[in-house]
C-alpha cells in the first residue's frame, strides 16, 4: 500500500499559537482517510502546510515520494494534489459551466492551449457529467455566486473532480449543507474514491459522516495527534470523547 | 433579425461612419481621432480592471512610455538624439517622405514592444500587490515615471522634445493620424474580441473572482496576469506613439504621462461603460469623450468638480455601468439565463 501522502513531523506556529505540533501521518493511496478534531484544534492548519499555503516550521511532507514543503500552491496543485475550502471558494461571477472549463487541469497546459479556444468538445461533454454527477446541471448556466451554500460546496466539489486530481483534500465537505442531502454527497465522496480512482483525506466535524466515510481515521487536538485508527477504534477511544465532550 | 446579422450591421455601421466621419468634419479629426485613443485607453484598462480584477492607476505609463520609445527611435535613426533634444527644437530638420514613415513604423513597433518589456518588469513587483495597494503601486510607478523623464536631460528633460515634422500637406497629416489612430483601437477592439474567447480568457475572470482559488486550481496565476499587463502595454505603447507624433511635442507632464487626466478617464471611463465587458469600454469611451468635449470648456473653473461628480453619480447609481445595467435590463438579448434550465430538480437528484 504505497503513501500517497506521507507526513513526517511536522511544527506550525504562527507568533505564540503552536497549531500543529509534531503531527505524523500517512494518507494511503486510493483509500478514504478521515482528520478529526475539536474545533481550532489544527485541522485546517495542516491541510493548509501539505498543499503549500504557508511554509511549515519543522518537518517533512512527501506527495508520492517527493519532497513538496518548499513548492508552491499552484506547483503542488498540478502535480495533482487539489483542496477544497471550509469557506468554499468558487467564480462567483462566471456561471457554473465556465467555473466548470477553468478548472481542466492545468499540469499540461501549454501556450497554444491558452490561445485557443476556451474549451475542447471533451471538455465541455465531462464539464456537464460532473455538473450532472452533482445534481447541478439543471443550473449550469446559472453565476455560481447565485448559488445556495451548499450548492456552491456541490460546485466545489465538480470543479476538483474536473481537475483530475491523485489526491483530494476536503475541508469539511458537509458543513453547512441541508442535512437531507448529506446522505447523497457521502455516496457521491464514495463514488468519486471508487469510480474515480481519487485518494481522498477529508476533514470533517460530523462524526456520523467520518465513521461512514473514512477507512482509517486521525484525531488532533490541541494541535497534537490525540489518536488514530479504524472508524470502530476511534469512536470507542476515551481520549476523543473526552476531546470532543470537552470542547462542547 | 437575429443577433448575428444585427452585429454586421452594427459593425458596417461604424466602419462607414468612422471612415467618412474626418472627410465631413475635417475640423474635428483631431478631436475623432483622439475618442480613438479614449476607446483603446477604456479597453486596455478594462482587461486589467474588468476582466482581471486589477484596478491599475499606472497604466498611462505605457502610454509615456512608448511616445518616449518613438520619439527616440524616430529622432535617433537619422540624429545624435542628445544634441536634437538640446537644440530645444532649433534644429529644424526636414524629414523626407522616406525617412518620415520610416522613423514613424519603426517607432510605433518599438514603443509596442518596448512598453511590453517595461510592464513584464514593473509587473514583476507590482503584480504581487493586490486591491488597494496595486491601485496605489501602480499610481506611484506612473507619477514617478514623469518625474524621471522630467529629470533626463538626453530625452530633453522638463522641456521635452519636438517630434519629427510631417512633410507633406496639413489635411493630409491630420487624415494620416486619424486614420492611425482608427486602426489602432479598431486592432485592440478586435483583439480583446477574440481573447475573450479564449482559455486565458477565463483565466483572467478566474483571477478576478477568486485568485486564491484559482491558484489552489493550479492556473498560472502569476504568468497571466504579467502577460495580460504586457499585452496592455503593447496597444499603449503604440498609442502613445501616434499620440505624440499626432500632437507634435512631447513632454513629461502634461503629455506623456498626465496621470490625472487621460489616467484617471481611462478608469472612469471603463466604469461608466460596464468593466468586464467588450462593449463597455467603448460605450463608455465615446460617451466620456463627447460629454467632455461638449462641456470641458463651458464649465470654467469647475471641470474637476463636475468630474467628481461625475464618479459619485456613477460609483453609486450605477456600480455596474451602462453595459452591466443593460445585461440586467435585457438579460435575453445578452443571452445569459437568470433560471434554471428545466430539467430535474437538483433536490431530487441529491
Ligand atoms: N493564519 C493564522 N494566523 C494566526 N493563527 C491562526 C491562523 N490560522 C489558524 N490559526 C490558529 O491556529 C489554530 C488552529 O486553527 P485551525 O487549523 O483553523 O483549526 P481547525 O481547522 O481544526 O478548526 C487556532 O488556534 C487558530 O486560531
Ligand atoms: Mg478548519
Amino acid at each position: 500500500m504505497a503513501g500517497m501522502i506521507e507526513i513526517r513531523n511536522v511544527s506550525k506556529a504562527f507568533g505564540g499559537v503552536q497549531a500543529n505540533k509534531d503531527i505524523s501521518m500517512d494518507v494511503p493511496e486510493g483509500k478514504i482517510t478521515g482528520l478529526i478534531g475539536p474545533n481550532g484544534s489544527g485541522k485546517t492548519t495542516l491541510f493548509n502546510s501539505v498543499v503549500g499555503y504557508h511554509p511549515i516550521n519543522e518537518g517533512s511532507i512527501r506527495f508520492q515520494g517527493r519532497e513538496i514543503s518548499n513548492l508552491r500552491v499552484p506547483e503542488i496543485a498540478r502535480l495533482g494534489m487539489l483542496r477544497t475550502f471550509q469557506q468554499t471558494r468558487i467564480y462567483g461571477k462566471m456561471n457554473c459551466v465556465r467555473n466548470m472549463l477553468i478548472s481542466v487541469p492545468h499540469r499540461n497546459l501549454g501556450w497554444a492551449d491558452l490561445f485557443g479556444k476556451q474549451y475542447s468538445a471533451e471538455d465541455m461533454d465531462k464539464a456537464e457529467r460532473l455538473l450532472e454527477f452533482v445534481g447541478l446541471y439543471a443550473k449550469r448556466n446559472l453565476l455560481a455566486g447565485e448559488l445556495s451554500f451548499g450548492q456552491q460546496k456541490l460546485l466545489e466539489f465538480a470543479m476538483a473532480l474536473m481537475n483530475d486530481p491523485k489526491v483530494l483534500l476536503l475541508d469539511e465537505p458537509t458543513a453547512g449543507i441541508n442535512p437531507t442531502l448529506i446522505n447523497g454527497l457521502i455516496d457521491r465522496l464514495k463514488r468519486a474514491n471508487k469510480e474515480f480512482g481519487i485518494t481522498l483525506f477529508v476533514i470533517e466535524h460530523n462524526m456520523r459522516v467520518i465513521m461512514n466515510l473514512a477507512e482509517h481515521i486521525y484525531c488532533l487536538a490541541h494541535g497534537q495527534m490525540l489518536a488514530d485508527g479504524s472508524p470502530e477504534q476511534i469512536r470507542t477511544d476515551q481520549r476523543v470523547i473526552d476531546a470532543y465532550l470537552g470542547a462542547h | 433579425m437575429n443577433t448575428t446579422s444585427s452585429k454586421i450591421i452594427l459593425y458596417v455601421g461604424i466602419l462607414a461612419v468612422s471612415i467618412v466621419a474626418p472627410y465631413l468634419f475635417p475640423a474635428y479629426a483631431l478631436q475623432l481621432a483622439i475618442l480613438w485613443i479614449m476607446i483603446l485607453f477604456a479597453l486596455t484598462w478594462d482587461a486589467m480592471g474588468g476582466q482581471m480584477g486589477y484596478n491599475s492607476l499606472g497604466n498611462i505609463v505605457f502610454f509615456g512610455v512608448g511616445m518616449y520609445i518613438s520619439a527616440v527611435a524616430q529622432i535617433g535613426l537619422y540624429f545624435d538624439v542628445g544634441e536634437y533634444t538640446s537644440a530645444y527644437g532649433a534644429i529644424k530638420v526636414d524629414f523626407d517622405y522616406g525617412q518620415y514613415f520610416t522613423g514613424l513604423t519603426l517607432g510605433v513597433i518599438a514603443a509596442a514592444f518596448g512598453a511590453m518589456v517595461v510592464a513584464v518588469a514593473f509587473g514583476r513587483i507590482v503584480l504581487g500587490l493586490r486591491g488597494p495597494y496595486f491601485a496605489i503601486g501602480t499610481l506611484g510607478v506612473a507619477l514617478s515615471a514623469g518625474e524621471l523623464l522630467g529629470a533626463w536631460e538626453w530625452v530633453g528633460a522638463g522641456s521635452g522634445i519636438s517630434m519629427p515634422v510631417y512633410p507633406g500637406d496639413p489635411d493630409d497629416r491630420s487624415l494620416l493620424f486619424y486614420f492611425m489612430c482608427f486602426a489602432a483601437a479598431a486592432a485592440t477592439f478586435f483583439f480583446y474580441r477574440w481573447l475573450y474567447t479564449t482559455r486565458f480568457g477565463l483565466a483572467l475572470n478566474a483571477i478576478r473572482d477568486d485568485e486564491e482559488k484559482a491558484e489552489a486550481m493550479g492556473i498560472h496565476t502569476v504568468r497571466y496576469k504579467i502577460v495580460n499587463w504586457a499585452m496592455s502595454a503593447f496597444f499603449l505603447g503604440i498609442s502613445g506613439a501616434i499620440y505624440g507624433n499626432m500632437i507634435g511635442f512631447i513632454e513629461p507632464l502634461e503629455v506623456a504621462f498626465p496621470t490625472v487626466t487621460f489616467g484617471i478617464f481611462m478608469v472612469l471611463m471603463a466604469l461608466m461603460g460596464g468593466k468586464g465587458t467588450l462593449w463597455g469600454p467603448v460605450v463608455g469611451a465615446t460617451l466620456f469623450h463627447i460629454i467632455k468635449e461638449v462641456t470641458w470648456t463651458h464649465l470654467l473653473g469647475w471641470q474637476w468638480v463636475a468630474l467628481g461628480m461625475l464618479v459619485i453619480i456613477i460609483v453609486v447609481y450605477f456600480p455596474q455601468g451602462i453595459m452591466g445595467w443593460a445585461h440586467d435590463k435585457w438579460p435575453d438579448f445578452f443571452g445569459i439565463e437568470v433560471e434554471e434550465a428545466p430539467a430535474e430538480d437538483i433536490e431530487e437528484a441529491a
